[in-house]
Formats: structure tokens, sequence, C-alpha cells
């Protein structure tokens, strides 16, 4: 790109942004931002999170007159050339403007609005960026409006079982207790899911927003984030955050003087897959074992500590703000059925061009594997692709055409979950897949339903035998009663869903099956 | 009642038992306390050993035995003193996409040890992660403390040079 009057910059000091997100990190971007410090001494640098292209990282985006000009992937060595080609000022070899990059501009973003283009700490970016006018609108109006504002969007919970937000919150609202919680399910477990991550990483204000949103629409006062260890990123992020927040007035005894109290804290769990289940997570709260509990009691009536409790995911939480800011039909002008608003795809895995798509709802599987992800990055062909974390289902290209929405996916057999799409090449050994969704069964089963426990075990051992020819028609049938008896006999989701990326295994790709 | 992580302070080791004492009396007034406490311990000292169990568990008026199962319930929880050097790899499906078992299997053969165990010279410890989130970078490996990804052999035998 060639550069004009227009893309010169607005500013004395040219202004840099580099992203401080831990994948952006996993590739150098700390590295770049340091280079950009010494060899453009006087130039500002802000570090946002990621803008969610992660194929591009380390992303350094220029600002100009006519927007963010993006220059990517950029290593340390490259930058003192960039430099010098004019990258300053928007010259070079640049990507163009990011904003203007056909995967930015292909997406609606609603719940990542913010994320990669804001500093994640800094509270005075939040609100030139429409930080806070959820709250304030909230604040306006009786909590069950509130309540009833979210019921309106149609939001479901997308931590993956889809259940309707507002629904939550109208049995929490309605729910006597001289104490209630707000707890925000970060244990982002799934492989191939990172959405919470990122957003926590690059826009930490509009979960606090979120959360704080819901308390006041439950009457809660209190609210946990459980957070995963290995986001250790995250962890720091938030917690600074929520600091800033207090300073601000946004957390503490007298919300933004409205007299409502509301605080917030975090907790970090210790490496067990299973507190991603919201029982078992309430437990951890608890300073227990991750064990999962029986419903009924729902958590919203007998929740953390007994009492009535919303458990929501990041992303259904941090999609709140949007929807008391600028309405209910708004958010739901988005989407089809009764699947509304947007979505926050990830794609992962053998993709050539992996990262955050946020749109509507009803974009097939093969617009989001094919033109977003651009195929594998091996360069084979596709063979799979796993929807929905560990627990979703194993899906052929002949299913391409099947659209992102929860009615659809679950006809299908499989399930949208946390949007987690990963990719496989045809190098993929499906039974290999279906084995190891029972080994991470048996490994992270919390132990107290027999199903899933033993279940397990008996998969992995099945699938041994049918893949060395071991009486291979007898035992496939031994694998189909197996399956359903998790599915319909296990506790929680852990057991009742490792059936189906097992199933759609057997079912899509039998011929790996056999010995 | 914010902080989960207390500083940490020089201690002699005879004064464990004093100091775990310490931490979990300055944490026992948080919700759900047993967790922060031995997340403190486990900063401060590497690792949960069995007499600290105890002590948590007189500080929280709770039996040895609940305190015992939470800290086994947990992976994160040693029991041990890890290597210098933590070399974690991922082992969950995206990765798997783009050859993180073979890339462990170079590792074990290269460091010499298995997942969960630590070199016999105590310079490093192998441990499997079941996601970091670096889905689209994968294979994803941290290496103390330090996330990277699109890890090869190649870049892998170089991170574990920096690191010996």
């Amino acid at each position: 790109m060639t550069t004009t009057a227009s893309d010169l910059p607005t500013r004395g000091v040219p202004r840099v942004y580099v992203p401080r997100d831990s994948a952006a990190r996993s590739v150098g971007a700390d590295e770049v931002a340091e280079r950009i410090a010494v060899s453009a001494a006087g130039v500002e640098v802000v570090r946002t999170g990621s803008r969610g292209m992660l194929w591009l990282e380390p992303l350094v985006e220029v600002e100009t007159a006519a927007g963010r000009v993006g220059y990517g992937p950029v290593a340390p060595e490259d930058v003192d050339g960039l430099i010098a080609s004019g990258m300053l000022s928007g010259g070079g070899d640049s990507l163009g403007l990011v904003e203007e990059l056909p995967w930015m501009k292909r997406q609606q973003r609603l719940t990542f609005q913010r994320v990669g283009v804001v500093d994640p700490l800094s509270t005075a970016d939040y609100v030139a960026h429409g930080g806070t006018r959820g709250l304030l609108a909230a604040l306006a109006m009786p909590p069950a409006d509130v309540v009833e504002t979210v019921v309106d969007s149609g939001l479901r919970g997308r931590g993956g079982a889809g259940f309707p937000t507002g629904i939550k919150w109208r049995t929490v609202l309605g729910a006597e207790a001289d104490l209630k919680f707000v707890c925000c399910n970060a244990d982002e477990g799934d492989s191939g899911t990172y959405a919470d991550r990122m957003l926590i990483e690059g826009d930490p204000f509009t979960l606090i927003e979120g959360m704080t949103i819901a308390a006041y629409a439950v009457g809660a006062a209190e609210g946990y984030v459980y957070l995963r260890s290995e986001y250790p990123d995250a962890v720091a992020t938030l917690k600074d955050a929520i600091e800033r927040a207090r300073d601000e007035g946004w957390l503490g005894p007298d919300i933004l003087g409205s007299g409502f109290g509301f605080d917030l804290h975090v907790r970090v769990g210790a490496g067990a897959y299973i507190c991603g289940e919201e029982t078992s997570m309430l437990e951890s709260l608890e300073g227990k074992r991750g064990m999962v509990r029986a419903k009924p009691p729902i958590p919203a009536l007998e929740g953390l500590f007994g009492r009535p409790t919303v458990v929501n995911n990041v992303l259904s939480l941090a999609t709140v703000p949007i929807i008391l800011a600028d309405g209910a039909a708004h958010y739901t002008a988005h989407g089809t059925g009764r699947s509304r608003g947007t979505s926050v795809f990830q794609l992962g895995g053998n993709v050539a061009r992996g990262g955050i798509v946020e749109t509507a709802f009803g974009i097939t599987l093969g617009e989001l594997v094919n033109d977003f992800g651009g195929g594998t990055s091996s360069g084979r062909p596709v063979r799979a692709v796993q929807v929905g974390g560990p627990l979703g289902a194993y899906l052929p290209v002949e299913q391409f055409d099947l659209p992102m929405d929860y009615e659809a996916f679950a006809a299908a057999g499989a399930m949208v979950g946390h949007g987690g799409i990963v990719v496989f090449d045809e190098t993929v050994d499906m039974a290999a897949m279906a084995r190891f969704a029972f080994e991470f069964c048996a490994a992270e089963s919390c132990g107290k339903c027999t199903p899933c426990r033993v279940g397990a075990v008996r998969g992995v051992e099945t699938i041994d035998r049918i893949v060395s020819g071991t009486d291979r028609a007898k035992n496939l049938v031994v694998l189909e009663d197996l399956c359903e008896l998790m599915t319909d006999g296990s506790l929680c989701a852990m057991g009742g869903l490792t059936p189906m990326p097992v199933r759609s295994a057997v079912r899509h790709f039998g011929e790996d099956f056999h010995a | 009642m914010t902080s989960e992580v207390v500083a940490a302070a020089p201690v002699p080791v005879p004064g464990r038992a004093q100091r775990v004492r310490e931490i979990a009396e300055e944490l026992r007034g948080l919700r759900g306390a047993l967790m922060p406490i031995l997340h403190a311990v486990q900063e401060e000292f590497g690792y949960v050993d069995q007499p600290d169990v105890a002590v948590i568990a007189d500080v929280l008026n709770l039996a040895v035995a609940e305190v015992h199962g939470v800290v086994t319930f947990y992976k994160d929880f040693r029991r041990t003193a890890a290597g210098r050097t933590t070399v974690a790899i991922c082992q969950a499906e995206a990765c798997r996409s783009v050859g993180a078992v073979e890339l462990a299997e170079h590792a074990k053969r290269t460091i010499g040890c298995g997942f969960g165990e630590t070199t016999y010279d105590g310079r490093v410890t192998l441990e499997e992660i079941y996601c970091f989130g670096n889905c689209a970078l994968g294979p994803a490996v941290q290496v103390a403390g330090k996330l990277h990804g699109r890890v090869t052999t190649t870049r892998l035998n170089a991170l574990l040079g920096e690191a010996r």
C-alpha cells in the first residue's frame, strides 16, 4: 500500500499499537514492542488486546488520519526496516487499514467491539469507547426491567448450554435470601476456545460492567470470577482492572452514586477441567473438591454457599452491557430463529487463518472454516472439524453447509457449545481422537457418578479392541450401548457429552475404526 | 479481601509450619479460603507438603482428610518440589491437530523424563497441560512460565537450551 496525505498521523507523536494478548506474546509481541520503543524513540507504544487475527500476530498498528494501518506478522528484526520504509506514518509494506480488512469487515463485533482497540486497563479509553453506558442505563431502571431487557434480547448462555440468560436472572431475582451472588465461569477449559481469555485480557471492564449489571438486576452483593490457572495473564489483567474499577466507583458500596453496592473478587482454579461445570465450579469456589452436584436444586435457587446465584459464562456477561446500552431490539436484530444476537466463534487447530470471528448466528460452518479460516495451515485438505470443545461432535466436510445455530446443530447430533472450531487435516486418525475423548474423560471425571467414572475407562478399552480387530462388530455394539448409557445416565455434561465426539467419529469416519 | 497471593518473604526452612499457619490465618477470612491458601502456600514454597495439610486444617477447623482431599483433587497442587524449569506442553485437541503428540514424544526423549516427572538432576520438570487458550497458534508450550506458540521440535530444542 502506498502512503497518501490522508494517512499522515494526526498528532505530533506517532502512536503505535502492539497487542499484549498472551497469544500475541507467545509469538513475540513483547519483543516487537520493545524494539519499536528502542528504534523509534518518542513514539507512544500502546499495548492493546488482540484483534483476533491471530495468524497476523504480532500485528502492529499505526494511527493515521484515515484510521489504523496494520503490519503483520512482524518479527523484532523486521522493525527497523519497517520504520525506515515509513511505518510510523502509515507507509511502507502494510496490510492497509485494519478495519477495512475483509476478515474484520465481514464481522459484527458487539461483545468484542473494544477488544484489540483499547488499552485494556485504561478506564478513560473504556469510557471513550462506550464503556459504562450499559451500567448507567441499568441503574436508571428498576431491577426487574433490567432482567426483562435481557430476557427480551434473547441472549442465551454462551458457555455451551445455551440456556436463556434472562430467565436464569428472573429466577434469582424472585428468590428470597439475605445474600445473593453473581459468579462468572471463566474456567475456559475446552480446547479450541479462547474467547473468554481474549476478552478478559483485552477488555476486562466489559466483564466487570456486565457482572455489576447482573448483580443490580438480581439483588446480589458479591461476585466471583472463577478463572483458570492456565491463564496467568488474564488473572493479572482482571485483578488489576478490578482495582481500577473500584477507584472509579464502578465497584464498591455506592456504584456511580446510585446507592447500589457490589464488589467483585477473582478466584483462581487449579487445573481441573471439571470445574468448568457450573456446580463443580461452585464447590471449588467454596474451597472443596470440584465434585459435581445433582440438580435440582438449581444454582439460581441454591448456588454458592446455598444462596441464590447467577452463574454465567464470560461472554454472556460481557454481552450484557451492550444490550442495556443499545436496547434489546438492537441485539435481537442480529441472528436467526431462536439463536439471537451474535456469537463469538473461535477458529483453531490446523487452520491457515485462526482467530476470533464474531458474527450473527446463521453463518455456515463452511464459511467459517474456508472463507475466514482459509482451510488448513498444513495445506492438506480438511478432513474433520470439531465444534464446541472436547465434548462436541466431529463433523466431515459434507456437513459444512450447517448453519451455526443451537437448534440446527442439535438436530445434526452436534453442538455449537462455546463456539470453538478445531480443524483437522486428512492425516488425522479419528479412532485415535475418539479414544482420546474417553481418555480425557477418564482423567478429568470428578468420579461422582459411575457412567462417567467407569464408562470412560471401558470406552478406551472398547475402542482399543475395535481398532485391533478383536470382535469388531460386537464391540461396536458395546460401544454404542456404552455411549447411550453415559449420555442418559451421567450426572453432568462431562460424562453425558463425551459420547458426542465418539459417536460422531464412528458415524462419519467409520473407516478409521477398522484394524 | 482481594489478594490471593501473599508476598513471598525470606523464611527459614525450620519455620515452614509457622509460615504456613501465618498464610492460612491471613487468608482464612476469604470465602472459600482453602483454595487461595493452597495457592499461596504453593507460591511461596513451590509445593504443598503433607505437614502443611494438618496446619491448614487446624486453622480452618477442617478435618485433615478434607484438606487432603482438596489438595489431591487438583492437578496444580504439587506434593514435591518441581525442577528448576517447568516445561508444559499442551496436549489438547487443537494442538494435537498440528503435531503436539509428536512434539511431546520428542520432548520426553530429549529431556529424558515423562509427563509429571522431573529429570534426575532436578533441572527440568515436564508437564502435560490441557489448553492454554492459544489454539490458533499451536502447538503451545510454556517454559518457565512464558508461553510460546507454533513450537516446532527445533524451537523446542532452542527453548530447552536456554532453560538448561
